[in-house]
């Protein structure tokens, strides 16, 4: 059930809640999912899927003015042996397998990129270190498009950090043979003026596993939109997200998982903490259960903790069920103040206020974080949510 | 010798219409070594008292002092209270999902104490200190109050009484909700600390019961926002006997 849950009554903050359940996946596009740009007319803003994004802070990707720059973004691989690494042309028969661009920004990515990199993890490889991309802004626009393939029963961890500063319009496809396990960590650690709105598509083979972390942390606007689809029946899907938004940012996650085939699995949970004035988080989850998916099996759940007066949360999840016959279905959402009762009992062991804020956040987040099951990964993610709060106390 | 020493006291709360006054004028002085019991009725403000004491941030102090050794308490955030050596068992414990009671413990006593507890000896301490109170160990990787039955809370809250070792102890009803064997394990807990002859207790309390294990020096009765009268451990019979409603200016606030 959507709820919103310990907000104190009579409390001063201007955080606001808007938790709906009713609208459907298919009102939220505007037009037929394609590669072509032209075939989306340029948003508003009053158009679903993009109603909560400040349009005009995109710096002119979602209206044809972005042109690309030299210096865009530099991107840097590093991978271990039994992974291939190319740069192709458009017309690579590898691009865009996973899923079509569903939105304006995202199919003007797809229509503007020149070079395409694919990185291929040869089936039944199993690597034991991660493949590591940079994405370096260098102040200039980018369109990309980026494939990672894995074979058959492959097993990889790809950790993908944006840095600097960018305005990137990006398409990211994620393509798992059967039985394969791929861990994705993208981390959006950008400096504070960038833009980066991106289209994450994953086609889960037969059997196969799929976990996304993704983490947001810097940047003006951020809009990631990650999607799954089964493309064998027995796959697996974990999405965790996690963000830190500070004054005056917008972060938007939207997710959409299609249960398209039998027997699959997905587990949607994204964290969010807030602070300071206008910053503003977006989460919508759509998790779409078509007729022939018998015997799925999702749940999805987001939090958002507000820390301090004049940031907003607008958090919609939304489960549509085409079939009785299914293992179980559920959602949750619930945004709340920092609270002050947790606050005042760790104070009172004389735990100093700044301490006790932190090891409530840290709380908050602590249980995300031990689900990614990558150590230095989770270090580092703790290490940066005590930074921000440090910031901000 | 440490004291606190409460001057007719006013506390008020905000209310739907404006400022409510609960607390009408305490006094009170609580000695190290000494158990006050304060025995009211429900709603007479006795964890209005408690939590105005300890800082919480609900009740606004319209008059008064509270002193410890002479240093003004109510000028003191709430933490620095606690470091001062003023310790708060709470009616009603707080969950505070994600963290755990052992790392709750440790940040705790390295703030009261001023320095980190040297690892080796601290585990010993909290391991004997849990089993005195029959603890199970997997109770120090849950998170704190989180999903704890209401004699785990108390015992917890007790625990921490243990580890603290405060001067002075505020205890809002531990005694609530604890069947007979919890009642006595957790009143025996305040009893070790009573002992050491460090600690002023000021034991709050609706019902006569946690008296038999925990004797009071002093018992005084509360009533709608101060209190009604003082006397020994005897007071306390008359209380079991005769109820509040003597003490009551609207008569059967008793609840
Ligand atoms: N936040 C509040 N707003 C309004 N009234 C309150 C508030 N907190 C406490 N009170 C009132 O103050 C009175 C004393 O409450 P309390 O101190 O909890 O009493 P006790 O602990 O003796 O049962 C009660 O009438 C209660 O309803
Ligand atoms: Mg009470």
């Amino acid at each position: 059930m959507a709820e919103a849950q310990n907000i104190p009554a009579g409390s001063t903050t201007a955080g606001s809640i808007a938790v709906a359940a009713e609208s459907t996946v298919a009102t939220r596009m505007s037009a037929p999912p394609s590669f072509d740009v032209a075939d989306f007319p340029v948003p508003h803003g009053r158009e679903e899927e993009w109603r909560f994004t400040p349009l005009a802070r995109l710096r002119g990707l979602h209206d044809g003015t972005a042109v690309a720059s030299g210096e865009g973004v530099k991107v840097e691989v590093q991978a271990p042996e039994g992974v291939t690494v190319e740069t192709v042309g458009r017309d690579d028969e590898r691009l865009g397998k996973a899923g079509k661009p569903v939105d304006r920004v995202a199919a003007q990515a797809y229509s503007s990129f020149e070079k395409a990199s694919v990185v291929t993890v040869a089936k039944e490889a199993v690597l034991t270190e991660p493949i590591r991309i940079a994405v370096h802004g260098e102040g200039g626009v980018a369109f990309g498009h980026q494939v990672i393939e894995l074979g058959a029963f492959a097993e990889a961890v790809v950790v993908i950090d944006h840095t600097g500063d960018a305005v990137l319009a990006a398409s990211v496809d994620y393509v798992l043979g059967d039985g394969a396990k791929l861990t994705v960590v993208s981390v959006q650690d950008w400096d504070e003026k960038a833009v980066h709105v991106a289209q994450h598509n994953a086609l889960v083979g037969r059997d196969a596993s799929f976990k996304s972390v993704v983490v947001t942390f810097g940047g003006d606007v951020v809009r990631i939109h990650p999607r799954v689809e089964y493309a064998g029946p027995g796959g697996e899907a974990e999405l965790f997200g996690l963000y830190f938004t500070d004054a005056g940012q917008h972060q938007e996650h939207r997710l959409l998982v299609t249960h398209n085939l039998p027997h699959c699995k997905s587990n949607v949970a994204y964290k969010g903490a807030l602070q300071g004035q206008d910053a503003h988080a977006v989460w919508i989850g759509d998790v779409l259960i078509q007729a022939a998916a018998e015997g799925t099996d999702t749940y999805e759940l987001n939090r958002n903790l507000v820390l301090t007066d004049g940031a907003r949360v607008d958090s919609v999840p939304n489960l549509e069920i085409e079939t009785g016959e299914i293992a179980g279905a559920g959602h949750a959402s619930a945004t709340g103040r920092f609270d002050d009762e947790q606050l005042f009992y760790l104070m009172s062991r004389g735990i100093p206020q700044s301490e006790a804020r932190r090891l409530v956040v840290r709380g908050f987040f602590a249980e995300l974080v031990q689900q990614i099951g990558l150590p230095d990964v989770q270090e580092r993610l703790l290490a940066k949510i005590e930074a921000e709060l440090e910031a901000s106390v | 010798m440490a004291t606190l020493e409460i001057r007719n006291l006013h506390v008020s709360v905000e209310a739907e219409n404006g400022p409510r006054e609960i607390l009408k004028g305490v006094d009170l002085t609580i000695k190290q070594g000494e158990t006050h019991a304060v025995m009211g009725p429900n709603g007479s403000g006795k964890s209005t008292l408690a939590y105005s004491l300890a800082g919480h941030p609900k009740y606004t102090v319209t008059g008064g002092t509270v002193t410890l050794d002479g240093e003004d308490v109510l000028e003191m955030s709430v933490d620095e209270r606690a470091r001062a050596g003023v310790f708060l068992a709470m009616q009603y414990p707080v969950e505070v999902p994600g963290v755990s009671v052992s790392n709750f413990l440790r940040t705790s006593a390295t703030a009261i104490r001023g320095e980190a507890p040297k690892l080796r000896t601290w585990v010993k301490e909290v391991k004997s200190a849990m089993e005195q109170l029959q603890m199970d160990p997997a109770f120090a990787e849950r998170n704190v109050n989180e999903g704890f039955s209401g004699g785990e809370k108390k015992r917890h809250e007790i625990l921490q009484l243990e580890l603290l070792k405060p001067k002075i102890a505020i205890l809002d009803e531990t005694d609530s909700g604890l069947d007979v064997d919890a009642l006595r394990q957790v009143s025996e807990g305040v009893n070790r600390v009573r002992e050491t002859g460090e600690v002023g207790t000021l034991l709050i309390t609706h019902y006569t019961r946690i008296l038999r294990y925990i004797k009071p020096d002093f018992v005084h009765v509360f009533s709608e926002g101060r209190i009604v009268e003082s006397g020994g451990a005897e007071l306390a019979d008359k209380l079991e006997n005769e109820g509040y409603e003597a003490y009551s200016t609207k008569g059967g606030a008793s609840a």
